[in-house]
């Protein structure tokens, strides 16, 4: 019985294609792992807490609210989006938080397993992994709320709703990937993760968030260029059953960050340990 | 049948090779986190470059090596920050070395922290699931090993209460019972059965001992007489380096007493009455040998009036853990004093069979007929037992033995 050899030195054995597939086998061998911290996690936080669910849509909610207030008030004129407004809103901020959260997850649900990480040699993948099934269940949860708000207001079905699902995944797909990029440093200093949502907030307002993109101007440019504009637009586009007007970009954005994520799972699975070093030290 | 059990020992493979390990640490968090954001850029590019010690730094592990095959434990002993821990972060992979190499062959266990990943908030049934998920086993694996699990824990009535409610040795115990369920063929043990109750610590024992044979392990204590009990070899580690190597585990262990046999003695009660003038003891360098008598004097000056009768004397031998494990008292007859101005005990024990470790002496002296204290004095002669074999016991007895055959 030839028994599995494991060699730690300082040289990293830094082939791509061989820290890729590493990396990509433990996320398939590690996915009991990943479920069972999603389904703890999902657990403690209902358990303890009365308005369990509900708080998942509180903040897009009241977001959108302000807007849709702002809006109906006449306090600031906005272009016509050419859907109701409360579902534009709606749909805009929480895909908007979907994403967020997206960014926030891999550093997260890293520093979460802070105290397991600097102890036992299991399949770190698996937490990036089992964060992506907290947000997706988060999520769900919220979409359902969208689809009632289609309907209340009066948009009705579409056939490319039932391509949303499939926009939420490019969208989380999306935020992953930068989120991976930004764990390591965000391990080691506290800054990232405040910049992460510091900057965020300004993101929002050159994004098609709570209102469409001008016919003209400095900001047109800059929100057809902003890479969150196609991921918000083409997933609000699909829900609410109109013509997908970022395509093109949405489908190289996507395409462009299918070896992105790969560079990004690489790097992370290099840096957990001089994370956990100075995490211990 | 001993003699054939060793050779195939001999023959088994190597499961942990150590070569020149090394890995260095900094001292100051700052400094810390910048050397990482360098290492996290330096590690993206394969960093081959032989490492040095950069400002702030300093060796946490140096130059360690060594090769242990199955059915070998290896005891690594160590005052607090001697690297022990660090090196056990190595051979579990969670941190990478500065320098040499380590080659681990089959799966490794790590008994380092008991319960990760447990949620307070849930059940203790739930919270094996997630134990047993971090320490790598399938859900199959847990369901068909859930009754052993909550039996070996013993915690029947509690399993389906919150894990937050559990006493700290109920969830070590918890904790335990999961991690006793792995077949490692590499175990790393950390100090970590100190916590549970006594009953739980002779079982963790005993369920080390049954894997004991197939499994290599490296354990890390403070508990000599643990070491002396499972480990067949051992380091001794001091600033991170390996200061006594070898298979003479009796002799690591009382390297690692004499560094702490300098202890101050200390006056705990003193009515005036006496005063403690000196004492001898008549072994060399405080060592003594299985078998060898111990003779110690006592003086004191009699402050003069204070006392009628001669006083008893109650030397106690304790451990050290201070734990008390033997006593020698002065005669009960009363003599009197008169004007005796200076008062001498010689006492020898006989025959001593202390196992392998440092004993200290506390003494106190008291009124032979009202028994009431007249002087402590805690720690005031120490010694250390040694010698090539380690009893499990702390003291053994003398005894005649007669054996008949018919």
């Amino acid at each position: 019985m030839g028994l599995e050899t494991r060699v730690y030195q300082k040289e990293n054995n830094l082939r791509f294609g061989k820290l890729l597939r590493a990396s990509l086998t433990d996320m398939v061998s590690s996915r009991f792992l990943a479920t069972q911290l999603a389904v703890r996690d999902i657990k403690a936080q209902y358990r303890q807490s009365y308005f369990g669910i509900l708080w998942a849509f509180i903040t897009p909610l009241t977001t959108a609210f302000v807007w849709i207030f702002l809006n109906s008030t006449g306090t600031i004129r906005l272009t016509d989006t050419g859907v109701p407004y409360p579902v534009y809103a709606f749909s805009g901020t929480l895909l908007w938080s979907i994403i967020k959260e997206a960014i926030n997850t891999p550093i997260s649900s890293t520093n979460a397993a802070k105290s397991i990480l600097t102890k036992i040699n299991f399949p770190k993948e698996a937490l990036v992994v089992s964060g992506i099934f907290k947000l997706l269940f988060n999520s769900a949860i919220k979409v359902l709320l969208l689809v009632v708000f289609i309907f209340v207001f009066g948009v009705g079905f579409h056939w490319s709703l039932l391509l949303l699902p499939f926009a939420l995944l490019a969208a989380v797909f999306f935020g992953i990937t930068i989120g991976l990029f930004l764990t390591p440093i965000g391990m080691l200093y506290k800054d990232v993760g405040r910049l992460i949502s510091f900057g965020l907030g300004f993101v929002m307002y050159v994004t098609p968030v709570v209102y469409a993109i001008p016919k003209e101007g400095i900001m047109r440019s800059i929100m057809l260029w902003n890479p969150f504009t196609p991921v918000i637009v083409t997933a609000r586009d699909l829900a609410l059953g109109q013509p997908l007007q970022f395509l093109p970009y949405y489908i190289g954005l996507l395409l462009a960050c299918v070896p992105l994520l790969f560079v990004g799972l690489v790097f992370y699975r290099v840096s957990i340990p001089i994370i956990v070093e100075r995490m211990s030290a | 049948m001993k003699n054939n059990e060793h050779n195939i020992q001999s023959d088994r493979e190597v499961l942990v090779k150590v070569e020149n390990l090394s890995k260095k640490f900094c001292k100051d968090l700052k400094t810390s986190l910048w050397y990482g954001v360098k290492d996290l850029v330096s590690g993206v590019r394969g960093n081959k470059h032989e490492r040095e010690l950069r400002p702030k730094e300093f060796w946490a592990v140096k130059d360690v090596s060594f090769e242990l095959r199955r059915g070998e434990c290896l005891g690594l002993i160590g005052h607090n920050g001697a690297g022990k821990s660090t090196l056990l972060k190595i051979l579990n992979g969670l941190i990478n070395p500065d320098a040499g190499k380590v080659t681990i062959k089959g799966r490794v266990g790590a008994l380092i922290e008991l319960g990760a990943g447990f949620n307070p908030i849930l059940t203790g049934r739930e919270n094996i699931y997630n134990n047993g998920a971090v320490l790598g086993f399938s859900r199959q694996e847990i369901t068909q090993k859930l009754d052993d699990i909550i039996a070996f824990a013993e915690l029947e009535d509690f399993i389906d209460m919150p894990v937050q409610h559990y006493s700290s040795g109920m969830k070590v115990r918890l904790g335990f019972a999961v991690a006793a369920q792995m077949e490692p063929d590499v175990l790393i043990i950390d100090e970590v059965l100190a916590v549970g109750d006594l009953g739980f610590v002779l079982k963790c024992f005993k369920q080390i001992d049954t894997i004991l044979p197939n499994t290599a392990i490296v354990f890390v204590s403070h508990s000599m007489p643990m070491v002396s009990r499972i480990c067949n070899q051992m380091i001794l580690m001091e600033h991170g380096k390996p200061k006594f190597q070898g298979t003479n585990v009796a002799k690591g262990i009382d390297l690692y007493y004499t560094r702490f046999a300098n202890n101050e003695s200390n006056v705990v009660f003193d009515d005036g009455s006496l005063e403690f003038l000196s004492h001898n003891c008549d072994l060399e360098q405080g060592q003594v040998l299985r078998g060898q008598d111990i003779g110690i004097s006592l003086c004191f000056a009699i402050k003069k009036g204070a006392l009628k009768v001669v006083p008893t004397v109650y030397m106690e031998i304790k451990d050290k853990d201070l734990r008390p494990v033997a006593g020698v008292q002065s005669g009960q007859e009363s003599i009197e004093v008169k004007d005796a101005k200076y008062l001498k005990y010689y006492f020898t024990i006989k025959n001593s069979m202390f196992t392998l470790g440092a004993y200290g002496i506390d003494i106190s002296v008291k009124d032979a007929e009202s028994n009431s204290p007249i002087l402590r004095v805690n720690n005031f002669i120490k010694f250390s037992a040694v010698g090539d074999k380690s009893m499990w016991v702390p003291f053994e007895l003398q005894t005649d033995v007669a054996v008949e055959l018919k």
